[in-house]
């Protein structure tokens, strides 16, 4: 019987791993510069409604957040539906005109992302636009998910 | 004389755990990421009306009122529609094919008015206006197909041929004061 031995190369089996920390550095910085930390704690529930026809932003300095929906209770609850600007919620309505104003004046190229809870009801949100209307923001986004 | 020995450390920083330190951070960024595209109805609200100001005329045959009520019930030109047949007939009256007198003169007049109730869910008027940008999506697609062979999307921004469609479609949108009942 002949025996036949295989031939093996004499590198050896490891992987060089002296570039893995690189790699990951690397990986690291991406995920450092994409990331978005969470920058406001909503104080009222949104639950996004879906759509298909939506279009994507893609200069996300333009846009400024109102959020509508009702208000998160302590226990789990929810209230009646607000509007909450920044990390604070407005109870008068009119003040919205001002706070829009001066952010208006600081992006002149400002669009008003309107992020509002699906079974809010439009009321509330025709009293917010009117107000966007006197501060002269006029480019606002309804925002939607994209429909699966 | 004595020689002292000294045990040279090397002057090397330990990097073997530098990957472990990188990981960890890595996995930090991982979590906290969101890459989340925002995506929404983009819309251009009008100036608002003066006191005194009147508004301006509009022909009724280019104007297209659809209202919805709170139960997601749809009247286009007081004609009981279904949500889902409301793009189809938007098409056919931003459009007019067959010049129908009592649809608009030309895609460029054509404005569809939105009006809801202030009880209505924001699912529901989203929904409809999301009828709406589809119906004039459709309309810019076919356009842009028939005359440059790519869809809408393809166009560049700002560019001559996406201002032409735009200029032919122009998306006029009024959404209406809600009414109470």
């Amino acid at each position: 019987m002949a025996h036949f031995k295989k031939k093996r190369g004499g590198s050896k089996q490891e992987v060089p791993t002296s570039a893995m920390p690189d790699v990951v550095f690397m990986l690291l910085f991406f995920f450092m510069v994409t990331t978005v930390l969470r920058e406001v704690t909503l104080k009222v529930r949104v639950n996004l409604t879906q759509a298909e026809n939506i279009e994507k932003i893609e200069q996300k300095r333009l846009l400024s957040y109102v959020y509508i929906g009702p208000e998160r209770l302590p226990g789990n609850q929810l209230g009646e539906d607000k509007v909450q600007i920044d990390d604070a919620i407005v109870d008068d309505i009119g003040a919205i005109r001002n706070l829009m104003y001066d952010k208006l004046r600081e992006q002149p190229k400002l669009i008003v992302s309107l992020r509002v809870d699906e079974s809010s009801e439009f009321g509330l949100l025709t009293d917010v636009q009117e107000e966007l209307k006197k501060a002269s923001a006029f480019r606002i986004n309804y925002s939607t998910r994209r429909e699966p | 004389m004595l020689l002292k020995k000294r045990e040279r450390e090397s002057a090397e920083i330990n990097g073997s755990s530098m990957a472990d330190i990188a990981f960890l951070l890595l996995i930090f960024f991982l979590v906290t990421t969101t890459i989340n595209v925002d995506t929404g109805i983009g819309l251009v609200l009008p100036p608002p009306l003066q006191e005194d100001q009147e508004p301006p005329p509009i022909k009724e045959r280019n104007l297209m009122n659809i209202l919805v009520n709170s139960e997601g019930r749809v009247l286009m030109d007081d004609q009981p529609y279904q949500l889902t047949d409301v793009k189809e007939r938007l098409k056919e009256f931003i459009d007019n094919p067959t010049n129908d007198p009592n649809l608009s003169e030309s895609p460029d007049m054509a404005i569809v008015s939105v009006k809801t109730q202030r009880q209505t869910p924001y699912r529901i008027y989203v929904d409809m206006l999301d009828e709406v940008m589809g119906a004039y999506k459709e309309l810019r697609d076919a356009a842009s197909r028939s005359n440059y062979g790519v869809p809408f999307g393809a166009l560049q921004d700002n560019s001559p041929q996406y201002e032409q469609i735009t200029d032919m479609y122009p998306k006029k949108i009024s959404i209406a004061e809600p009414g109470d009942s």
